[in-house]
């Protein structure tokens, strides 16, 4: 029962960072506009160091089974390359929020978001992030990422999310 | 005779419910009389107050209408339509015509009269009616400034309320809620309402600027506490409805707690003076007595699960909590020092949000079982059967009427595109499901007490 939905997960973890807020579509071709591409001359990728480096090139979300806040492999490997990418740029300071899915009651959603923010900390700290960078915060349910009402966007919204908030390179 | 009847019936039915709410020994399953048939609601006749001149005459109408809508949706009463009266009340020290009563069916017959005096003071008097007997029942005056006529409709509900189902009533009381919402950006907002119980006079508590959730009532003044976004994590707060003035409760930086975590819903001894609530310190959330005089603070758990949603008895000698220390949320019930702490909710299914009934003998919660959610109630002690008093799509938060017949709970329906939350409220038998009249998206209902 909990295995399938946190295989699922991995799957399309990195498809996530892609199209946060509507999983469920597939990136469409129409929503580049022309005149973007024509007066874009940035070379391709993000700017490293940057906000986009960090969700692009190490992920800045990790998913959970429901009712639970260990982590799984895929999330291990998205949190190590989180502490390698914060091991580079030592100026920056994150901010750890963690998310339930709305089929839970409000109180105990909070506590549970706490619970998946504090797993992600702990992991970060074990792979050597100075915890004095690193505050954490619960939503509990009230702020879903994914706003159907579908188990894959509840796995969605199950999560831990890495937020820089200062010492990235803009 | 037949009001007689009816009054004992209706009386009856609170009788078993008391009868039930005192069985307090294990000898077999709750008691479920109550949910066994819905008794007829009491027809009344309400009459539009008189009054000497147009403005009177107005108000006194107006007050006939909040009356008739109080004690319509108790669900206990069936105001009689006011097209069918025979006789015009133009005097109400004079015996009405209580054959023209019993001929619209009413039991009992309400009159009343709205005048002004010297002082520019409102003057509310009333009497009612046993049209069987051709007995006065009940025969009050209330005052006050003329700005408070709803207040006085609700405080002669109350009282026709109390006289005939010997219970106190719950109409001039507040609730307060959450309103979701989303900002100019799609961020959700989550803002404290309060309002009158019947829906008028609504105003916003907090601005958009935090998330408030999770209220809570003082059982003796105009307090209440919630929790805040504003610190950057949830955070107990306590707010004073009089004066405005708003206070963490926990800032992190209290010596007692370390760690800087979260702080959840904080509930009110009944005494009003002391909070219990669940605090967060490295993710593992313990309960905390907190004493609103000393600011002394007292941990009463301590294991490395979540303890949360904390709940006085009325007597303010033990307190209910959910725990998920047996793997998966259930409810526990401990002495209020953290003692003899012992589970009691041993169903299938997930159980959270315990709220104890201001009558004592019952705990309402949340059950949560594959993909339904329901509002139950339980015996305090843990003995017999749940009763479940609704289930849907999604539940949670219940509220007590101060009086302990009604429970208002957060309910959710489905709708693709994210659940849509309203308050409801229903009664101890799982009867009168009602939909609270809130604007747009509603969750958390908090109920005062009943307003002096």
């Amino acid at each position: 029962m909990k295995l399938a939905p946190l295989a699922a997960l991995a799957a399309f973890s990195l498809l996530v960072t892609a199209c946060a807020s509507r999983p469920d579509e597939t990136p469409v071709v129409e929503e580049t506009r022309d005149d973007e591409v024509v007066t874009d001359n940035r070379p391709a990728g993000p700017v490293p160091g940057s906000l986009d480096d960090f969700e692009q090139n190490a992920g800045d979300r990790v998913f959970f089974g429901l009712d639970r806040y260990d982590l799984d492999g895929a999330s291990r490997e998205t949190l190590r390359r989180q502490a390698a990418w914060l091991g580079q740029y030592p100026n920056a300071r994150i901010l750890i929020a963690g998310n339930a899915d709305e089929r839970g009651t409000r109180e105990y959603n909070l506590a549970l978001g706490a619970r998946r923010a504090n797993s992600v900390r702990d992991f970060l700290v074990s792979q050597g992030v100075d915890a004095s960078r690193i505050s954490t915060v619960s939503y509990g349910k009230e702020r879903p990422s994914c706003m159907q009402s579908t188990e894959a966007c509840w796995a969605q919204n199950r999560n831990g999310i890495t937020v820089i908030t200062s010492g990235a390179v803009s | 005779m037949r009001f007689l009847a009816r009054l004992a019936a209706l009386l009856g039915m609170i009788t078993a419910l008391a009868a039930a709410a005192s069985a307090q020994s294990g000898d077999g399953p709750l008691v479920v009389t109550v949910t066994e048939g819905n008794v007829d609601p009491f027809p009344i006749a309400i009459t539009d107050f008189i009054g000497e001149d147009a403005e009177s005459v107005e108000t006194g109408a107006d007050i006939a209408r909040v009356v008739t809508n109080n004690l319509e949706s108790s669900g206990l009463f069936a105001p009689v339509d006011q097209d069918a009266f025979i006789e015009d009340i133009s005097n109400i020290d004079l015996r009405p015509r209580f054959a023209d009563w019993r001929l619209v069916n009413a039991s009992a017959l309400l009159v009343g009269r709205v005048s002004v005096d010297e002082q520019g003071r409102l003057l509310v008097a009333f009497r009612l009616w046993d049209t069987a007997a051709e007995q006065q029942l009940l025969g009050m005056q209330f005052t006050s400034v003329p700005e408070n006529w709803r207040r006085l409709a609700h405080k002669v509900s109350d009282a026709i309320y109390e006289r005939l189902t010997g219970e106190s009533g719950f109409f001039d009381t507040r609730i307060v809620y959450v309103s979701e919402g989303e900002g100019p950006e799609g961020e959700p907002t989550r803002r404290l309402v309060i309002m009158d119980q019947d829906g008028a006079n609504p105003s916003f508590l907090t601005d958009r600027s935090y998330m408030a959730l999770l209220p809570n009532y003082s059982p003796t003044n105009q307090q209440i506490t919630y929790v805040s976004f504003r610190d950057l994590q949830a955070t107990s707060y306590l707010y004073d409805l009089q004066t405005g003035r708003q206070e963490a409760l926990f800032d992190g930086s209290n010596a007692a707690i370390t760690g800087g975590g979260q702080s959840l819903s904080a509930r009110f001894h009944p005494n009003g003076r002391e909070l219990v609530m669940s605090v967060e310190r490295r993710g593992r959330h313990d309960l905390y007595g907190f004493d609103l005089r000393t600011r002394a603070l007292r941990q009463l758990t301590n294991n490395p699960s979540d303890d949360t949603e904390p709940t006085y008895s009325p007597d303010g000698e033990q307190i209910a909590f959910a725990s998920n220390r047996s793997g998966q949320p259930q409810l526990y019930l401990m002495n209020a020092d953290g003692s003899e702490q012992r589970r009691i909710s041993f169903g299938e299914g997930r159980y959270t949000s315990p709220v104890w009934s201001p009558r004592g003998d019952l705990i309402a919660f949340i059950k949560q079982q594959g993909s339904m959610f329901s509002l139950g109630v339980m015996r305090a002690d843990g003995s017999g059967e749940e009763r479940i008093l609704y289930d849907g799509y999604f539940v949670d938060t219940p509220a007590w009427s101060p009086n302990g017949r009604i429970l208002l709970f957060t309910r959710g329906d489905y709708s693709a595109n994210g659940t849509r939350y309203s308050i409801w409220s229903v009664d101890l038998g799982g009867f009168n499901l009602r939909r609270l009249p809130t604007q747009g998206a509603a969750s958390d209902a908090a109920w005062s007490p009943l307003l002096d």
